[in-house]
């Protein structure tokens, strides 16, 4: 089983990385963006087929070391 | 006083921080390999010295946080030990849940290297005793993660508790949001527990203890911290 793990920074908390890369981007005359918020991505293999118990272990270790939940939320995909 | 210093793969401040506590206080700590799982028999103060825990990977102090030793760090200060986190180990004391909060990267994006000028909010905690409070001192900074932030109403609760120890300032003594070197909330270089029992903040006091390399104002953190264990 595969899964996708994306942690991204809370609304509220200010991203200057994103920032920068969004000034970047405007410097480059990429038209249309108006906003670029940085995150990170985890590819997860996994052993065993039981979504339920994959999904309950991968909320821990976002809860473990994956994510900081002052700053970050994350979202977990099944990937197949 | 036993102390410890605890070394993490990509720590590089351990020899700073047992320099100036010999040179200071007189005692050699041991130095503790993070994947030991006890402290030294009667550890009285843990250091959680500064540098580049595993390479900065996932964030700042992460990995570091969930290292074997820190279990027993945790221990000694639910015991009401000292321990003492500076720069990465302040990052590591946020990320182990030791103190609120998190340091994200500095608001201007750059590696900040000079000296800073702080005001010493507090001098009742076990760490600043030797300081008058309101004393304006010179520490070095040195990083690139060390914008302190954390909930608004987390931050109203340091403040209200009296939690923030160390403030970055300005040169004329007052603090100003909108300049502070790393973009750090409320100006906050460093903070202390509930218990005042364990502080963290991010400019390198011990890097300014001897004569022989300029300013001294380190010092009196080191005797502060010696004064405490020894009446104790």
């Amino acid at each position: 089983m595969k899964a996708r793990v994306l942690v991204t920074l809370k609304s509220a908390v200010l991203d200057p990385q994103g920032k920068a890369i969004e000034g970047a981007l405007r410097s480059l005359g990429v038209p249309g963006i108006s906003s670029v918020r940085q995150g990170k991505v985890f590819d997860v293999e996994f052993d065993g087929s039981d979504p339920a118990k994959a999904e309950a272990t991968l909320k821990d270790a976002c809860e473990k070391l994956l994510a900081n939940t002052v700053i970050e939320t994350y979202r977990i995909e099944f990937v197949g | 006083m036993k102390a410890a210093v605890i070394l993490f793969p990509g720590s590089n401040r351990e020899g700073d921080v047992a320099s100036a506590l010999k040179h200071v206080t007189g005692v050699t700590p041991s130095i503790v390999w993070h994947a030991d799982t006890e402290l030294p028999a009667g550890t009285d103060l843990v250091v959680l010295p500064g540098g580049f825990s595993y390479g900065d990977y996932l964030r700042c102090g992460a990995i570091a946080a969930r290292a074997a030793i820190m279990d027993a760090v945790r221990a000694h200060a639910a015991r009401g030990g000292l321990v003492l986190g500076i720069c990465n180990g302040f990052q590591i004391l946020c990320e182990s849940g030791l103190l609120p909060g998190v340091l994200v990267r500095n608001a201007r994006l750059r590696f900040v290297c000079r000296e800073a000028l702080l005001k010493v909010e507090r001098s009742d905690t076990p760490f600043t005793r030797r300081y008058a409070k309101g004393a304006i001192v010179r520490y070095p900074v040195a990083h690139g993660e060390g914008n302190y932030t954390a909930d608004t109403e987390m931050l109203k609760r340091l403040e209200g508790e009296g939690r923030v120890v160390f403030r970055y300032v300005m040169a004329d003594g007052k603090r100003d949001d909108t300049q502070v070197l790393n973009g750090a909330a409320n100006s906050i270089a460093g903070i202390v527990s509930e218990k005042l029992n364990v502080l963290g903040l991010m400019p390198h006091p011990e890097n300014h203890v001897d004569p022989l390399l300029g300013p001294t104002d380190g010092r009196a953190l080191f005797e502060s911290i010696a004064g405490v264990l020894e009446r104790a």
